[in-house]
């Protein structure tokens, strides 16, 4: 296939994942769509190596997944830590710091 | 070959991210993705990246989907709205999303480049293999390596302190229970007690000489005395 149709799938997916962080109200389900956003950008970036020859993009692709399970991490221990103070698990809710 | 292998992983993949964003449980939105990474590492194969295909399995539809299910389970997975906000967030946010699709689409396929037209470098043997990716991170990415460890203990280190227990969260009758265990200086708890473990012996004398101490007048015991 034609390095072209990878990058439009990523484009999709990329696409599909904002949407999810702009309308999902649960911090946990804005987490899946940010693993979304990222695994497009993954996948542009090995389609990129693929095109180019080299395997300095599938070095990248797996940079950005050790950082994307770094953030996994410390988000999922910043909402058990909104669980554990009993505040609703809804960005709307969670609005104390926005000035 | 190849062209039916790519329209039925894009297919999935495709499917998966939508069903992440569509599913109003998220319980399921966690097994929709789990969808979209193994089509996503079947992407990844057609591409002739081997290790990335094979750390996507094991690294992301393994572990890290099993912290998901932990989480979601944790907190339990309830049916919920699936938008927030007012009208307008409502309306504009796919509006949004859908805009940029179609401006990446048109720069994608509208571009002259030759590269994105064409299937690729030819393949050399070797591509995309553990020795040569392995090489190049202890070669040329010696450095981003080194940090992406680092990172991975910072932020091991961060979520056990974000979500270990704490005091003054707790509800009365562990309060109640407190009152044997007097309390200690921050951060210096163990990790059993973060997960919840009560050792069976009171400390004796722990919690003197720091002020404290929730309760100002000890405890009636008959026996405790500290050394």
């Amino acid at each position: 296939m034609p390095i072209g149709w990878y990058l439009v799938l990523s484009a999709l997916i990329f696409c599909i994942g904002a949407a999810g962080v702009l309308t999902r109200p649960n911090p946990l389900v804005i987490l899946l769509c940010l693993e979304l956003m990222l695994n497009a950008a993954n996948l542009s970036l090995v389609a990129f190596s693929r095109m180019w020859g080299g395997e300095d993009g599938q070095v990248f692709a797996l940079i950005v997944m050790v950082v994307a399970a770094c953030e996994v991490t410390v988000g999922l221990g910043l909402i058990v830590a909104i669980y554990r103070r009993q505040m609703a698990i809804n960005v709307d809710e969670l609005n104390e710091l926005h000035g | 070959m190849s062209q039916v292998l790519f329209f039925i992983a894009a297919i999935g993949a495709l499917t998966g991210a939508i069903g992440v964003v569509m599913l109003r449980n998220p319980f399921y939105s966690v097994l929709a993705l789990v969808v979209h990474l193994i089509a996503l590492a079947a992407l990844f194969l057609l591409l002739r990246a081997e290790f990335v295909a094979a750390a996507q399995v094991v690294v992301y539809a393994g572990a890290v989907m099993v912290l998901y299910v932990f989480v979601v389970a944790y907190i339990g997975g309830a049916d919920e709205p699936l938008t927030r906000g007012g009208a307008a967030l409502k309306i504009l946010g796919p509006l949004f999303a859908l805009a940029v699709a179609i401006e990446l689409c048109i720069a994608v396929l509208g571009s002259a480049l030759k590269g994105i037209s064409g299937k690729g470098a030819p393949y050399v043997p070797g591509f995309g293999t553990p020795a040569h990716i392995g090489t190049l991170f202890l070669t040329t990415y010696l450095f981003p390596f080194e940090a992406a460890s680092l990172v991975l203990l910072v932020s091991a280190v961060g979520a056990v302190v974000l979500a270990r227990r704490r005091r003054g969260l707790e509800d009365i009758d562990e309060r109640e229970e407190r009152r044997f265990h007097p309390a200690r200086p921050a951060y210096t708890g163990t990790m059993a007690e973060s997960t919840g473990h009560v050792p069976m012996q009171p400390p004796e004398s722990a919690g003197n000489g720091n002020g404290h101490a929730p309760e100002p007048e000890p405890e009636p015991e008959p026996v405790g005395e500290p050394q």
